[in-house]
């Protein structure tokens, strides 16, 4: 008798646990699927109807949206942002996995004190360089240009991954790298031919976040991009909904969607990747 | 092996070179060089001039945008901070029951996150709470009529901040990942002792994932009281400044005033403020976080 009713108790709980995740998660997601919907639907339709299947689909917002209002098209936007992102990523990969190489396995002078100001990096929050930053950098003569992204991104300046890299290759097992010295293989080439391949998952994590966090940025192409031409998918959309276009809605909606597609594409194609790159380093977000 | 080792130390320092030129170029420079500003006079066009603490006392006298960018960050921060980092622990919970199907909820729970604040998702976010706007329609169902999410004062700054909760998919895996490492024999002791589900959530859960909750809390913090493109984008900051957070008004004294120092002064003053709030963090942290082991530091 008792077990029954605690059994029935449990199927019950679990009936209600599935709801609550099923209703949730369509409240969840619901947004991201409408404004796909939205992107197809004919423009007197979008705000009458809660409904995700357009009544007709309707691909023009997609045309007129891409050639845009201005000289430009979306075209160049989200060339543009791949010539941003490219290098950011590649350039982010190489550095953070040689300093977290540095960290993770020689001793040097000063190491606990550079650890200790890498940790502290972490939490230093950005706005504070904001403005010596822009000021520099318009020294540099690299405003207007992507070099404001490119450049920092070869000395390892996101803390993040350096230190996700140093927690990652201190997990990995010593015997083959010292198979490797006694082998006569010096440094480099350990981390080229034995730990870098190794390392893998924990640089493809890493490549996957830098693209969508740099893929996303907004504040930084803001400040730093003066030039139409020069524009990422981030501004472009800006310019998009400021313009008198604005009452295209469902123009706006097909370009808002093209820019979450890379990001979408990657998340699918690299979910492991996503959930082991933050738990192994408790990434921001 | 001794002399392998010391020739080791200058190879460390080599690999290391990278970042240290960076943090001295790209982040030890402009922080010193943000309070240098920070007393000065300076539009960019002029080399910058010594004006004492004019900045900070015109900031806390005459400028009336910064009490209220001020107050509606605190707010800002105040709503989102606690509403995500509870609706993450809430769903890692339920997504931590050894039920089928999980990796799919994972998935949908986590996907809002990976955009960010881009401008796309904030637009998207304009849409959905303008007035016309699906959140509307959905609540028309129910006969509530016509809220004014975004052109409200009162609650412009909770749609706003409502973006940044539907994004707890990260705080939502760490929870998820520590939840998974808690060994099952202390909830099968605490069984055989009788405890109370409320109890062995109370005794085991909380302490074993406070280490969690301590680095979600700081970094949502440090990250929330940065927030620009959301407010930026859903609403300029209006209506009557009623979302105008600190960050814009950075923003617009470097960038559209190019009033430089000012500016600088401003930021600084944000830097502190999230100084104090983590110091806080900090500080209360070591009566509510528990470590099980030490963390292998170095």
């Amino acid at each position: 008798m008792y077990f029954q009713y605690r059994k029935t108790k449990n199927t019950i709980t679990l009936l209600l646990t599935y709801a609550f995740l099923i209703l949730f998660g369509m409240f969840m997601i619901y947004p991201l699927l409408w404004v796909v919907s939205a992107a197809f639907k004919s423009n007197d339709e979008i705000f009458k109807s809660l409904s995700l299947i357009p009544q007709k689909i309707v691909t023009d917002a997609f045309i007129k949206g891409w050639y845009g209002t201005g000289q430009y098209t979306f075209g160049r936007f989200f060339i543009n942002n791949f010539i941003l992102v490219v290098p950011v990523v590649f350039f982010t990969i190489i550095s953070s996995t040689l300093v977290a190489y540095g960290f993770a396995r020689f001793n040097f002078p000063l190491k606990k004190l550079f650890f200790v100001i890498l940790i502290s990096t972490l939490m230093l929050p950005d706005s504070v360089n904001l403005i010596p930053r822009y000021i520099l950098f318009n020294a540099f003569g690299w405003v207007d240009s992507y070099k404001p992204f490119i450049i920092p991104s070869m000395f390892a300046s996101t803390p993040f991954f350096v230190f996700m890299m140093i927690q990652f290759m201190r997990g990995l097992p010593r015997e083959i790298e010292e198979a490797a010295i006694i082998d006569g293989c010096n440094s480099l080439q350990i981390l080229l031919r034995v730990t870098g391949p190794l390392c893998k998952t924990a640089m493809i994590s890493m490549g996957i976040f830098q693209f969508i966090w740099t893929w996303n940025d907004f504040l930084g192409p803001l400040i730093y991009i003066n030039s139409v031409e020069k524009y990422t998918i981030a501004l472009g959309l800006r310019m998009c909904v400021d313009s008198a276009a604005a009452i295209a809605w469902n123009q706006i909606m097909a370009m808002t969607v093209i820019a979450m597609l890379p990001c979408i594409i990657i998340f699918f194609a690299a979910q492991k990747y996503f959930v082991e790159g933050i738990a192994t380093s408790g990434i921001k977000g | 092996m001794t002399a392998s080792l010391k020739r080791k130390d200058l190879v460390g320092l080599l690999y290391v070179l990278p970042w240290l030129v960076g943090f001295l170029v790209f982040k030890l420079y402009p922080f010193v060089m943000s309070l240098v500003y920070s007393f000065c006079d300076y539009s960019m066009l002029k080399p910058p001039r010594f004006v004492g603490l004019y900045n900070f006392i015109y900031m806390f006298t005459k400028d009336e945008l910064f009490p209220k960018a001020l107050f509606n960050t605190l707010k800002y921060v105040i709503i989102t901070v606690p509403l995500k980092i509870s609706f993450a622990l809430f769903v890692a919970i339920i997504l931590n029951m050894k039920l089928r199907g999980i990796n799919l909820f994972r998935t949908v729970y986590y996907l809002p996150s990976i955009f960010g604040g881009s401008v796309a998702i904030s637009i998207l976010w304009r849409f959905l709470f303008m007035k016309e706007g699906i959140v509307n329609k959905f609540l028309s169902l129910f006969g509530i009529e016509g809220i004014n999410w975004l052109g409200d004062p009162k609650i412009a700054m909770f749609s706003v901040s409502l973006l940044a909760v539907w994004q707890f998919g990260s705080s939502m895996v760490l929870f998820l990942a520590r939840l998974k490492e808690i060994p099952s024999e202390l909830y099968e002791a605490a069984l055989v002792d009788g405890a109370s589900r409320l109890k062995m959530f109370a005794k085991i859960t909380l302490p074993m994932i406070s280490p969690i909750m301590f680095f979600n809390l700081v970094m949502q913090t440090i990250n929330a009281f940065q927030e620009f493109t959301g407010p930026y984008i859903i609403t300029g900051g209006g209506p009557v400044n009623s979302t105008y957070l600190l960050s814009m008004l950075i923003y617009d004294n470097a960038f559209k005033y190019f009033r430089m120092g000012y500016a600088a002064a401003l930021s600084w003053v944000q830097f502190v403020i999230i100084l104090i709030f983590t110091a806080f963090i900090f500080r209360s942290s070591t009566y509510w976080t528990y470590y099980e082991y030490d963390e292998g530091r170095f």
